[in-house]
């Protein structure tokens, strides 16, 4: 009986991974534990031990190709007194193993066009702009390099940031260009080190704290709040606090309860933040830039399933953007889906479904969830009469929640249906993937809450 | 008596010394009083935590600390910013809530900041400091400086966790950073005894292997002489140094604490043997460096700096309707490409 041997998922988002290197050849014996290949994932190359005793009968995969899902068979490897021919009896890469990802919909592979096209019209970069196809973490790491290289006083402090290159890679490459002054790995302290940084900002310096993800921030939240968000008003002025916190935050996949909460709508309520929360590639690069220059705490919130996804970015030396500033993605009429970072994936999905339905939907990235862009938003709601809000939260005291309170103030007379919010459900993430799958919010939900506020 | 005594031995301090610290001191105490007093007229509002008994502890490390160096305390703050130097006035019109007050009002009591002086708060939140405090460490090793930082906090938040995540980072990076434990016996009101089964707060560095020591904090003289010692350490480049300097607050932890957790014996008796100011008066006295006459007039300059203080808190109008609404956010930067 042959094995096969399959792609392995080597990280919780994992969908597909480069086969960069086989270390065996056929014919080798192999046993448990033994490196059979080198796999390149979007944060690593991690080596792969075969699990099982035998011959490599048959590689399936040549070293070298990009894009194999996870699953899909490799190699097949031959079990005692077998002999190759038993190899090819063995099923083709063709018949692969159908992926499993359960957090999230279908997404187009990494080199794909981006979600949103012709970044051209958008207002933040000029006609005649030439682009470069990146991805979010790629982008991320350029505005730090941009600003370290910018400034002295910008420097990087956080677990893993150095030496390992970053959790998930986002400061890759930066401990060898700016050196261990300027890249800091700190001990797994996050109240101590917020803390330190705060000081640090007191003191002149413009830090950038990585948090590994925003749910360890949680045992740094006094510092944030307490200390640099509130010192600019108690000290009438004097002495704020130029530092951003940023790193992934929200759901990734299959990482349960405690690996998987949106903060959103806690920062965003706190007077004296700013709180950023990208889509694209482009916005993460200009706005990152753009916090990593503001004289107040920023706190920017990533996504750890989009720093894989490829944008288009422009080409222009010091490309900032402006906090408080939606983007209107996609021009409609019917109706106004408001949304930011990855609930945005689901937006555009659903626009495209609801337009081949005929129905216009009219798309706005927040981006920056405070400053919040409140004039497009009404504008826009203004145009459609209708509103649907999307985003990844808890859905009490949300920022949805917020969202449909203000334009109910402000947009009252020009609503021809209540404002739908689509959120995370009220509970805490479960890990079975078919429940982390009901967690979340979809695309689908999205059409629904659409087709409820157009009657359609 | 015994710790008097054997300060009076010390030859080296010069009379004008000696009456800097007489009057740095009293000072605070006598400012201190004012702000019971106001608070107890209603002028003074929320939380006042008072430095009395302790003023031998910034009294001495000011003097030990040059300029340029930074500090950072709790919410029992008027004394640190008095001995670095702040104006009197400032403080207490910040303790009532007016225009002329370092915060224009917004911080108060707990809440107030000098850039000028390297103050960097007066912070509420317990322990919070102490980081904060090994961040302007980290800043001025940054930028190269050898100037240190002060982070001063009390025997209560001693026992936070945050200030061990602070000492090993002080310690792994060398950070210039004098971590001053103004341990006054009493967190709020529990005693040392009662919240830690560990003799000495000190000692705890040495498992991050920082080094320390203890002092005795209603002498000023000693506290001094501490402090020099931390401030060459950390100058050296030879990373943190912890005081733990032993001390003790005459009054409750804040105004609205009646202090029934100890005996008003007790109180009585470190008053009367171990007060800081009454021990360099003594020494002044008998070294015959100064006559009765000479520290009447000290008495009676700080009487009237305390009371113009008091009268400029009363009399500086409550900040305009508009000041709710301005310093939340700091002015933003030119954002020179954005379109």
């Amino acid at each position: 009986m042959t094995i096969e041997i399959l792609m392995p998922a080597l990280s919780p988002t994992m969908e597909e991974g480069t086969l960069a290197k086989w270390v065996v050849k056929e014919g080798d014996t192999v046993s448990s534990g033994d490196v059979i290949a080198e796999i390149e994932t979007d944060k690593a190359t991690m080596e792969f031990e075969a699990v099982d005793e035998g011959v490599i009968g048959k590689i399936l995969i040549e070293e070298g190709t990009e894009g194999v899902k996870v699953n899909t068979p490799i190699a097949v490897m031959l079990e005692e007194g077998e002999d190759a021919s038993a190899a090819d009896a063995a099923p083709t890469p063709a018949a692969e193993a159908p992926a499993e990802t359960p957090a999230e919909p279908a997404k187009a592979p990494a080199a794909a066009k981006p979600a949103f096209e012709a970044p051209a019209q958008s207002p933040d970069v000029p006609e005649g702009t030439t682009f470069k196809s990146q991805t979010v973490r790629e982008a991320l790491r350029d505005a730090m390099a941009e600003e370290m290289r910018r400034s002295e006083n910008v420097f990087l402090m956080g677990e893993e940031v150095a030496e390992y290159q970053g959790a998930y890679k986002i400061s890759q490459g930066l401990l060898d260009e700016f050196g261990a002054k300027r890249v800091i790995d700190t001990p797994i302290t996050e109240h101590g080190f917020a803390g330190l940084a705060v000081g640090a900002a007191f003191g002149g310096l413009n830090p950038i704290v990585e948090f590994m993800t925003f749910n360890f921030a949680m045992q740094a939240i006094d510092q944030i709040i307490n200390s640099a968000a509130k010192t600019l008003y108690m000290s009438g002025g004097q002495m704020g606090c130029p530092i951003v916190f940023r790193g992934p935050n929200g759901a990734a996949a299959r990482v349960g309860a405690q690996h998987s909460q949106d903060y959103a709508a806690w920062y965003a309520s706190i007077p004296g933040l700013k709180v950023v929360q990208p889509y694209s590639a482009a916005d993460a690069k200009g706005l990152l830039k753009s916090a990593i220059r503001d004289p107040n705490p920023v706190i920017f919130l990533e996504n750890e399933i989009l720093y894989g996804k490829t944008f288009d970015v422009p080409e222009i030396e010091d490309f900032t953007i402006p906090f408080g500033k939606a983007k209107i993605c996609r021009e409609g009429t019917d109706v106004t889906i408001v949304s930011w970072s990855i609930g945005m994936t689901y937006a555009l999905e659903a626009a495209d479904a609801l337009a081949e339905m005929g129905i216009s939907a009219e798309v706005i990235d927040l981006r920056t969830l405070r400053p919040i862009d409140y004039a497009t938003v009404i504008a826009s709601v203004k145009k459609t009469n209708r509103c649907v809000t999307v985003e990844e939260g808890f859905p009490v005291a949300s920022m949805s929640n917020h969202l449909a309170a203000t334009i109910m103030t402000e947009a009252f007379d020009y609503l021809d249906a209540p404002v739908l919010s689509c959120t995370g459900k009220d509970v805490p993430m479960p890990y079975a993937a078919n429940l982390e799958k009901l967690a979340l919010t979809t695309t689908q939900e999205v059409i629904d809450a659409v087709r409820a506020v157009t009657y359609k | 008596m015994a710790t008097r005594k054997a300060a009076a031995k010390r030859p080296n301090a010069s009379k004008e010394e000696l009456l800097a610290y007489y009057r740095d001191m009293l000072l605070i105490r006598r400012f201190e009083e004012k702000a019971g007093q106001l608070y107890g007229m209603g002028l003074i509002g929320g939380f006042c935590h008072l430095y009395i008994g302790q003023e031998a502890v910034v009294v001495g490390l000011e003097a030990a600390a040059k300029e340029g160096d930074s500090r950072v305390t709790s919410y029992r703050d008027h004394g640190h910013m008095l001995a670095c130097g702040m104006d009197p006035k400032g403080v207490m019109a910040e303790l009532t809530g007016r225009e002329g007050g370092y915060s224009r009002g917004k911080g108060g009591s707990m809440h107030m900041f000098s850039e000028e002086k390297k103050f960097y708060g007066g912070h509420g939140i317990v322990a919070a400091q102490v980081p904060i405090g090994t961040g302007l460490a980290f800043a001025n090793k940054y930028k190269g400086e050898d100037t240190v930082s002060f982070a001063y906090f009390g025997d209560g938040a001693a026992n936070q966790g945050q200030v061990y995540e602070a000492y090993n980072m002080a310690a792994l990076w060398d950070l210039p950073v004098i971590f001053v434990i103004e341990n006054n016996q009493y967190a709020m009101g529990t005693s040392v005894q009662r919240s830690t089964h560990s003799p000495s707060y000190w000692e705890r560095g040495v498992a991050f292997g920082i080094k320390g020591r203890e002092v005795d904090g209603m002498d000023v003289l000693a506290v001094k002489e501490a402090g020099e010692e931390a401030v060459a350490h950390c100058r050296a480049g030879k990373g943190p140094y912890i005081l733990e300097v032993k001390t003790y607050r005459y009054r409750g932890h804040s105004m609205s604490d009646p202090a029934k957790y100890r005996t008003r014996e007790e109180v009585q008796k470190m008053r009367e043997e171990r007060d800081p100011i009454e021990g360099i008066k003594a020494m002044l006295l008998t070294g015959s460096h100064a006559s009765e006459d000479e520290l009447k007039d000290v008495d009676k300059e700080i009487k009237s700096i305390v009371n113009e203080s008091a009268k400029f808190a009363q009399e500086s109008p409550e900040p305009s309707l508009d000041e709710l609404w301005t310093d939340i956010y700091a002015d933003e930067l030119p954002q020179e490409s954005a379109l």
